[in-house]
């Protein structure tokens, strides 16, 4: 069960605007591509009528989110149109002026108010212990700063620049109400998170289990396992009609339009990046749009969607099995993000924030969850480095990295304090490698003679150590939640 | 949390704030022929490193005076060339003759913020940490606290960071002599404070109290005995830092006073463009500058300085303790930026550090004056303020007494400073740094757009001032006196 967060939140207001106040400081930082997807995005939905919007294609970054990110958008645009017009002529490619990096960056700055809002909702949830403890060791404090102050998410969104922050926001709420036992809200707020960027579907499969299992099957056997006449078609119609009507909201205008197919561009659409190198199970050499491998079998995307489905499998199976509450919940859902992440086709290495951010509401409740929270933060973390590759930024990631790193595990050890170690030493002996990683791929490598002939070495090697890190913990999360749960109260 | 992880969070956050802050543009960028004070420190670099040392002060033909010449004292000049060193290697023209004027570049940039950064850490930083950790008291989390706020304080990192400026190396020297002296290492602590000296001039703000202190206490262990023998160790170890620091110029008695000339331009007026001390403010009311001769202004200046700082200093004379020695560098650098003749706005920086130092015993006082000091029209209302409550606070009985009333008082009154968490004080300061960074030329244009690339200028009367300066020549010296960083056209 769920208990509010006892005694006043006086420390929040500061934290929320610590950091939205660092992250101001960042404005004139280094943006990556991005910047000029969203400017063009906003140009596209400003200036043309929507029956154009998924047609456009002067630039190469067309629209591929679903319609409510449009939207989104499109009322951005009314604001931008006063810090400068310009910036919203669809022409008007790779235009960078100080309106236009200034409006971009307040804008992320401003609608993380929505990860502000869901961080406060699960800091609401967490469990509060029993004595009263100084606020820097209450878990509901550790929570707000691994969230609010997370590494990936500020340096993602505030230096690479996207709105990680607003559609994360989204997903917090949604796990509170979901932990709060308010199945219907979680529901309606997964759907507009699935109409905002189709990314989360991954995450869809433990949705629909866990829904399917725990809210339309009222009631349990006492074994656990599910009682069929409890079914109730009615919970099933309510869940069906929030989803079915979010989803005609957003697709609606266009299905009218006759335009559903130019929308199926948005699962295969392949960006003309250069995709740097993620650290998951199929290793790969080098990169562009499509490739073959010369040494290791290729992969196709059917492939990894069969690899990636058959990694979540037994976690959707364990979900159906018997009523875990909402912390298995989040369990599953963590491992179908990690699965995917692993295993799937044309992921960024920004996905691995799918995993971190929902780990951290466990990891400050659980032991087991906080030492897999510090492997998979630590080694995540670190395979974000390669997005910054500027000099100019390369103190603030080594510093911000730090900072988060020294705080994770000095408050997660004070918090679970008690006999042995959160990690084994073979993890910690792991984590110290990442250092010696770090300075060979970020200092000794591209200083040396083999940057000109070998230049994706440094990429290879961060990718290939992380990647390990990533499958363990993903490991670590399968061990915890198919192991047989000592304390129900746990749950 | 163990207070090394608290420590070491604190530091990495007023590294990534600093860090943050000098992404934005330096003093003159793009601003050709003059540029600002980034690239007359990039000048003393080429200067020091091409030139023999004897040419470094001198007008010559290779070496303009006229162009950022060299005005601060040796130290300065010793720390630009090992600079040049390091720029040498990396990129040679960075510091060529005569070619590398006005040079700009990401990379020179770059260079150029990380030898601050790095001066910073090898030098302010640890000081601070040190003097929170061990000569204030308190809680942990209290000296903690009290960290965050000071290495967070925006008017260093503002000019240091976003204008450009080496304020922490002085600063941070000044402060190993304020720690020296509070552990009881006298003859450290003077070392310290001459380097600090030997760095920038204007450190001559803090000379009263620290000479002050060391005669009171030498005096107080007696002149026969012990405190002689104090008394000697301190002047030796003075003498002998000058003369280190001063030993290439030594050597000719005409180099040594055309250093002197350069470090201490007089005539040039009782101030120069607005900044919020007295003589400017007054001049709101009453033509001062145009009343009274050159002359006669000295003499107003001098007096009321010492008039100001006399109190203090024969009480920190009599009672030499460390807790007076506190307020009086407080009152003394404040009565020096109040009075003082030809005062540059960034001086309130020499003010901040003492103010800083008292963080821990009067928060409401402190809090209030850093904030106010980071903007300019403020100060004068903030100097006064604490120029009364200095004397008051002085005036009052003992020194155990007062302390005891002041932090109770306040402890009870403002709760500016909670002992767990310095939230609301440290947001203030983040609030500040990153306005003020972004913002600092909205305030010169208007322009909002504009503003966040412009580059922050040392006022909005930069280029009049350089054409004043232009036709004035001034010979001389006043201790009294505090010379423009870096914007010196006035030959010998």
């Amino acid at each position: 069960t769920v208990m509010a967060a006892a005694g006043s939140c006086s420390w929040f207001p500061p934290l929320a605007l610590g950091v939205s106040l660092l992250k101001c400081l960042f404005i004139n930082a280094y943006h990556s591509t991005d910047f000029e997807v969203h400017r063009n995005w906003l140009a596209i939905t400003h200036s043309l009528p929507v029956s154009r919007w998924y047609h456009e294609n002067s630039s190469v970054w067309t629209l591929d989110y679903p319609p409510l990110f449009a939207w989104f958008q499109w009322s951005l645009s009314h604001v931008a149109q006063h810090f400068d017009s310009n910036m919203l002529r669809v022409e008007n490619l790779d235009y960078v002026s100080p309106g236009a990096v200034l409006f971009q960056r307040l804008s992320v700055v401003f609608t993380d108010g929505v990860f502000i809002y869901g961080a406060t909702e699960c800091c609401r949830c967490v469990q509060e212990p029993k004595e009263q403890r100084d606020v820097l060791s209450r878990p509901s404090f550790v929570l707000a700063v691994l969230l609010l102050w997370n590494f990936g998410l500020l340096v993602v969104d505030h230096l690479h620049f996207q709105y990680n922050g607003f559609l994360f926001g989204f997903l917090l709420l949604s796990l509170a109400k979901h932990l709060q036992h308010r199945h219907l809200q979680g529901a309606l707020l997964f759907s507009i998170l699935l109409n905002l960027k189709h990314i989360y579907l991954y995450m869809a499969p433990a949705y629909g289990v866990y829904l399917l299992r725990s809210y339309c099957f009222t009631q349990d056997h006492r074994d656990g396992s599910v009682r069929w006449s409890s079914f109730s078609p009615l919970r099933l119609l309510a869940l069906g009609a929030i989803v079915t009507s979010v989803c005609a909201l957003s697709f609606g205008p266009f299905v009218a339009m006759g335009q559903l197919l130019s929308l199926s561009t948005l699962g295969v659409h392949l960006k003309l990046l250069e995709e740097a190198e993620l650290p998951r199970a199929s290793m790969t050499g080098g990169l562009v749009q499509e490739f073959h491998h010369s040494v290791l079998p290729s992969v196709t995307p059917s492939v990894t969607l069969v690899c990636t489905l058959l990694s979540i499998l037994p976690a959707l199976l364990s979900l159906w099995g018997g009523p875990r509450g909402p912390r298995a919940f989040l369990r599953v859902l963590l491992i179908c993000s990690l699965g995917s992440f692993l295993f799937g086709w044309h992921v960024h290495e920004k996905a691995v924030l799918l995993a971190i951010l929902p780990l951290s509401i466990l990891a400050v409740q659980n032991r087991e969850d906080a030492g897999t929270f510090l492997v998979l933060t630590t080694t995540g973390h670190y395979s974000l480095f390669p997005l910054l590759f500027t000099p100019a930024e390369f103190p603030i990631k080594v510093l911000l990295m730090l900072m988060f790193t020294i705080y994770s595990f000095t408050a997660l050890r004070k918090l679970h304090s008690g006999p042995g170690r959160l990690l084994r030493p073979l993890e910690y002996a792991y984590l110290l490698g990442l250092n010696a990683v770090a300075i060979t791929c970020e200092v000794a490598l591209p200083l040396s003679p083999w940057q000109q002939t070998l230049p994706f070495l440094p990429l290879l090697v961060t990718s290939v150590y992380c990647s390990v890190g990533v499958c363990h913990s993903f490991l670590r999360l399968y061990v915890s939640l198919l192991r047989p749960e000592e304390k129900p109260k746990q749950l | 949390m163990q207070t090394w992880s608290l420590v070491s969070i604190c530091v990495l956050l007023a590294l990534v704030v600093r860090w943050g802050v000098s992404l934005n543009s330096y003093s003159g960028a793009g601003k050709p022929p003059m540029f600002g004070d980034y690239e007359a420190q990039r000048h003393w670099q080429e200067v020091t490193y091409n030139l023999p040392l004897q040419e470094w002060y001198f007008n010559t033909t290779e070496n303009d005076l006229m162009y950022w010449g060299l005005d601060y004292p040796p130290l300065t000049a010793y720390h630009s060339l090992i600079c040049a060193y390091v720029a040498k290697s990396i990129n040679p023209e960075w510091v060529e003759l005569h070619k590398s004027r006005g040079y700009e570049s990401p990379k020179h940039k770059l260079f150029m913020r990380a030898t601050v950064l790095v001066a910073d850490l090898i030098l302010f930083i640890p000081a601070v940490v040190l003097y929170c950790l061990y000569l204030t008291d308190g809680s942990s989390r209290k000296k903690v606290s009290t960290l965050f706020c000071f290495l967070l304080y925006p008017g260093l990192i503002l000019i240091d960071y976003g204008h450009f400026q080496y304020n922490g190396v002085s600063l941070g020297l000044a402060l190993w002599g304020v720690l020296a002296l509070g552990l009881g290492w006298d003859a450290l602590g003077s070392l310290a404070f001459c380097l600090a000296l030997n760095y920038k001039q204007m450190e001559l703000y803090h000379a009263l109290p620290f000479f002050c202190y060391l005669l009171g206490k030498s005096v107080q262990l007696g002149l026969m005995g012990r405190g002689l023998f104090l008394l000697v160790r301190i002047a030796s170890t003075v003498l002998g830092t000058f003369a280190l620091c001063w030993l290439p110029f030594l050597s000719d008695p005409d180099h040594a006073m055309q250093v002197v000339r350069r470090i201490f331009p007089v005539a040039r007026g009782l101030f120069e463009d607005k900044v919020a001390n007295t003589w400017c403010s007054l001049n709101v009311l009453v033509k001062v500058r145009y009343i009274l001769s050159s002359d006669s202004q000295i003499y107003l200046s001098l007096a009321c300085t010492l008039l100001a700082v006399l109190p203090s200093c024969v009480r920190l004379l009599t009672k030499p303790t460390f807790w007076q020695f506190k307020l009086a560098l407080a009152n003394s650098s404040l009565a020096f930026f109040l009075f003082s003749y030809q005062v540059h706005e960034k001086s309130i920086l020499l003010v901040a550090l003492p103010v800083c130092l008292l963080l821990n015993d009067l928060p409401l006082v402190a809090i209030w004056f850093l904030h106010a000091s980071t903007f300019r029209g403020l100060t004068a209302c903030a100097g006064w303020f604490e120029a009364m409550w200095f004397t008051v606070a002085l005036s009052k009985h003992d020194t155990e007494d007062m302390k005891h009333d002041a932090s109770v008082s306040e402890g009870r009154s403002a709760g500016a400073l909670r002992c767990d968490l310095a939230g609301l004080p440290v947001l203030q300061h983040l609030f500040t740094v990153s306005t003020g960074a972004l913002f600092r030329g909205y305030l010169e244009t208007g322009s909002l757009p504009q503003a966040a690339f412009l580059p922050p200028q040392t006022g909005p009367g930069l280029d009049r001032e350089m054409e004043v300066l232009h036709q004035r020549r001034g010979h001389g010296g006043s201790e009294l006196c505090d010379c423009r960083s870096g914007s010196s056209i006035t030959s010998a």
